[in-house]
């Protein structure tokens, strides 16, 4: 037994006082910290985006709310819960799924969620960015790592699933999101460095075919004005030509909060949802983009310091997913609204305004805390 | 056992391990890759996206100038801008244009017309972001109901401009030509600066001719816009400078004058005041509504002025070209006299014809029978053909052409008539190489009477007959009396020389002759003249469209289908002593000179002389 292990069957009372009301809370102070700093200078910045909405600062502010209570009611449950539930919800969220292209289908046309008549509108998409890694995380945890063969063959399938059902809405954005926390539980369980390299060799072979077959016009426009924004500078090339300029005109310190004129004259597209960035970028400059970065930095290194601590696979697996799941949230809308990147819809994570995502986001940081506060019973 | 389980979760936890180091370097680097990239952006392009942001928000929005006004010598307004709203749309932040138009018409009323032509001019080479206007003059209501709904159409607008607007509409559509919209052959080779705002442009006439001086100078505000368009501020603000206005020689109420006498006859009259050379009259008739040409021609009227035999759109005073006939008898006869190849007694006997001395071919003169003896003043007052055969037989080509010449037949003399037609003034050489034949004497005997190859303007002979008038003084014919901007006089040009007589007495003496015309006893308008309170000289013409049978006093015998009818001229000016005003009328297939066109001359002049008196 080495030291690490004999620490980890320390009864709790001998651990250190501090740690332990944030222990005996289920929280992790530094996430929630660098969370709730995300949180309140997203907010900051929206109040800008919108022109000086308060109310929508203030209908945010509600969403942070249901959100962080999300997050501290499932901190609480132990890690066993979220593995029980997970097929079940896994399931449900697939039916939800076909419910929703079959809606869809009968209300001609696009339909991402599902109207619960009296209650709320629901994505089940959203679900299923918990619901995926947690499902996966358990089958392959359920054989020992690496996985075998057959279990890579099912985790597959698992994936592709829901995320067929996301593409048909369609919600690329989303639906890449999901790919990668799956594809992420399974490369942290250890699939083998050949076969990624084979899978991923496949993947870019397998570009042309998705580019005539499968992706929608205004996808393949995406990826087009991409490559250069000013072949259609007044169309789809708008946005992402404002964005830079926005960004860029920023400059190291940015022209003063409230008073980007790209933002504020309303150059900026979506400017208090996917490109809020931009906003940041121009009132705050490089400087007040490079802080949010770093905030997000410290979350992620943070989740995989969980990650890594995790007291099983199951655990280890699904805080990996989330944690570097958040990550392709944060590069993918920076990258995209910097011009590295084709503009799929992903919200720049706990600042662009928005409920479901927040509330699913934070839920996610509640099973990190989760896994962080459970150690072994 | 447990050992090997020991072992496995070791190497389980030593795999994700290692999993998550790989991760930890791809996202450092990722997110090194995000801070390189916003570095770029913001640090090392900071200057080009500034300006770039700059450039967004900061619209240089130029403002048209005041479009010169146009006045008659009186002060009476021929061309004025009145307030319009246009209705228009800026295709770059509209959405489905056609729902748009749709949905507009249910508001504005719009023809077929109007919307076909705006979806050409969409489709056509224009400025981006330029508003391409769907209806013009709205009216109050229009606007109204537009406005109320304006948050509903995106890229509408609706704007106040002030557009060309005619009063006296057809009376002056050829004398002051019109102005219409800039058509894509004039965008490219226009000004582009000069014409920021502007969206009319001359088309002909004084509009055209003057089009620099009536345009101004554009002003320039800078604002700042949002990504609408919406101006939020003005910054900066350099006001236009208004063009030009023009004082013109015409006369309004001769104008309409000379319109009405015309009536429903295709024809031109043109007036000069001999003194100044400036152009009184100006009429070609029939004309058009000009105002058509500003709010845009609907298609079906513009294809009947266009398919008509009447051709409403050729301006006969200056771009007609007939035979001079008889008209151009006393500047014949004015030479012959002073150069000596006749003298003021001398006499032919006219039996009613006249043969070449090497040829037998006959020329008749238009009287059967003729004149019996005739002396140069008989032979102007009752048209004697045959004397001017004779006169034209001793003269030669040379010394008619150039007579012609120094009246201004065959050439341009106006200094601000845009684009005439110098009609012809034959030459040996012109012959030649217009058809390839020398001159025949035969040639030179047509010549005399106007017909043949010469060919003459309605402007052309009332200019001749206004240097008649002054006693061979040229003043440069002109439109402009004068403008505030000074510099456009300067720039009329200087006048062919004078015309100079060895004797003269000569000039009174034909004037004499053209006395006679109208109020001597023989004159062969005599009628036109009875009864006049003052003096004048005229002479009549009738231009031989094809040979037709004819009685005795050469009137045609029987019916002449309109087209092959005479066309009738005549000149004059008035009063006889001191003239002010000189006069050429033409009415094509109007038939006899002296009975259709000479009773219009006369009315003009009593209406000018008369009125002038009362003032």
């Amino acid at each position: 037994m080495n030291f690490t292990e004999y620490v980890r069957q320390l009864p709790q009372g001998s651990m250190d006082r501090r740690q332990s009301i944030w222990t005996r809370l289920h929280l992790d102070p530094y996430l929630f910290a660098a969370l709730l700093a995300v949180a309140v200078g997203g907010m900051v910045v929206l109040y800008s985006a919108t022109s000086g909405d308060l109310g929508a600062v203030y209908r945010q502010a509600i969403r942070f709310g249901i959100g962080f209570m999300a997050m501290i009611i499932v901190a609480q449950f132990d890690p066993r819960w979220f593995q029980q539930w997970g097929g079940t919800v896994y399931l449900v969220g697939v039916l939800l799924l076909v419910a929703v292209i079959v809606s869809g289908a009968q209300a001609m046309g696009a339909q991402r969620w599902l109207q619960i008549p009296g209650l709320f509108r629901f994505q089940p998409s959203e679900l299923m960015k918990l619901a995926v890694p947690v499902m996966l995380s358990w089958y392959i945890s359920r054989y020992g790592l690496p996985p075998r063969y057959r279990d890579l063959l099912v985790s597959a399938v698992l994936l592709f699933v829901p995320v067929a059902l996301i593409i048909q809405q369609p919600d690329l954005g989303t639906s890449l999101l999901i790919a990668s926390s799956g594809l992420f539980v399974i490369f942290l369980a250890g699939l083998s460095w050949k076969l990624i390299v084979s899978f991923a060799t496949m993947a870019i072979a397998m570009i042309p075919v998705l580019w005539i077959w499968v992706m929608r016009d205004y996808q393949r426009q995406r990826v087009l004005t991409l490559f250069d924004p000013n072949v259609d500078p007044l169309g789809a090339g708008w946005n992402i030509i404002q964005s830079m300029t926005a960004i860029g005109s920023g400059g190291l310190t940015g022209k003063g909060y409230m008073l980007g004129t790209q933002s504020q004259l309303d150059f900026l597209p979506e400017s208090h949802t996917d490109f809020i960035i931009a906003v940041l970028g121009e009132e705050f400059g490089f400087i007040g983009a490079v802080i949010l970065i770093a905030l997000y930095a410290v979350i992620i290194l943070r989740g995989m310091l969980i990650a890594i601590r995790g007291r099983d696979n199951f655990c280890r697996l699904l805080a990996g997913s989330l944690t570097l799941t958040f990550f392709i949230y944060v590069f993918v809308n920076v990258g995209m609204v910097s011009g590295i990147l084709p503009v799929v819809g992903v919200p720049l994570p706990l600042v662009s305004y928005g409920g479901t995502s927040i509330v699913t986001l934070l839920t996610g940081f509640g099973m990190l805390m989760s896994i962080s506060t459970h150690q072994r019973n | 056992m447990l050992n090997s389980s020991l072992d496995n979760r070791e190497k389980e936890r030593r795999l994700f391990l290692s999993r998550m180091t790989a991760s930890f370097i791809f996202i450092a680097i990722l997110i090194l890759a995000l801070v390189g990239r916003l570095f770029y952006l913001q640090v090392v392009q900071n200057e080009r996206h500034e300006a770039r942001s700059q450039t967004n928000r900061l619209e240089v929005l130029p403002i048209p100038p005041i479009r010169g006004l146009i006045y008659d010598r009186y002060g009476e307004l021929l061309a004025r801008n009145e307030p319009s709203h246009t209705l228009s749309v800026v295709v770059e932040r509209s959405g489905d244009l056609d729902a748009l138009v749709q949905e507009l018409g249910a508001l504005v009323d719009l023809s077929e017309d109007q919307v076909s032509r705006f979806f050409d001019r969409v489709r056509g080479y224009r400025r981006p972001f330029e508003p391409i206007p769907l209806k013009v003059r709205l009216t109050e209501e229009e606007v109204a109901r537009v406005s109320a709904n304006r948050i509903f159409l995106e890229g509408v607008q609706v704007d106040a401009e002030l557009i060309r607007q005619y009063p006296f509409g057809e009376e002056f559509a050829h004398a002051l030509g019109f102005v219409g919209r800039i058509n894509q052959e004039e965008l490219r080779d226009l000004d582009v600066g000069a014409y920021a705002g502007t969206r009319f442009i001359g088309k002909e006439g004084v509009e055209r001719q003057y089009e620099d001086a009536l345009l101004g100078e554009p002003g320039f505000q800078r604002v700042e816009t949002n990504a609408r368009g919406r101006i939020i501020r003005v910054i900066e603000k350099q006001a236009p400078k208004p063009g030009s206005n023009l004082h013109l020689y015409l006369d309004q109420e001769l104008q309409k004058m000379a319109y009405d006498l015309l009536g429903d006859q295709r024809g031109s009259i043109v007036a000069i005041e001999p003194e100044t050379g400036g152009i009184l009259a100006m009429v070609s008739n029939p004309g058009f509504d000009p105002n058509l040409y500003v709010s845009g021609f609907p298609t079906e009227i513009y294809n009947a002025l266009r398919d008509s035999p009447d051709n409403p759109f050729l301006n006969r005073a200056i771009r007609g070209q007939y035979p001079a006939a008889s008209t151009i008898k006393p500047f014949l006869g004015l030479a012959g006299v002073d150069q000596g190849f006749v003298t003021w007694d001398y006499t032919i006997n006219d039996r009613g014809y006249y043969q070449l001395p090497t040829d037998d071919r006959i020329y008749n003169d238009w009287k059967r029978g003729g004149h019996g003896r005739v002396n140069l003043r008989k032979a102007v007052a009752e048209s004697c053909d045959t004397y001017f055969y004779q006169l034209a037989y001793d003269m030669k080509l040379e010394a008619i052409h150039d007579i012609y010449d120094q009246f201004g037949f065959g050439k341009n003399t106006t200094a601000d008539i845009y684009n005439p037609f110098t009609g012809i003034n034959p030459s040996r050489e012109w012959k030649q190489n217009r058809h390839g034949f020398s001159w025949y004497a035969g040639d030179t005997i047509n010549l005399s009477i106007g017909q043949g190859y010469m060919l003459a303007t309605p402007m052309q002979l009332a200019i001749a007959t206004s240097v008649l008038a002054n006693r061979g003084r040229w003043v440069t014919p002109r439109l402009l009396m004068h403008s505030n901007d000074e510099s456009l006089l300067d720039s009329i040009p200087e006048p062919p020389p004078d015309v100079h007589l060895n004797n003269d007495s000569n000039w009174d003496r034909m004037h004499a002759a053209m006395q006679d015309v109208v109020q001597g006893a023989r004159g062969t308008a005599r009628a036109s003249g009875l009864g006049a309170t003052y003096e004048y000289a005229g002479k009549s013409g009738t231009a031989q469209v094809i040979r037709i049978e004819r009685d005795e006093n050469g009137d045609p015998i029987g019916d002449v289908p309109e087209q092959f009818r005479d066309h009738a001229w005549f000149m004059g000016f008035a009063p006889l002593e001191n003239p002010q005003i000189a006069v050429a009328v033409l009415v094509e297939n109007g038939g006899s000179g002296s009975g259709v066109a000479g009773p219009m001359t006369r009315s003009l002049f009593d209406f000018y002389l008369t009125r002038e008196l009362e003032q």
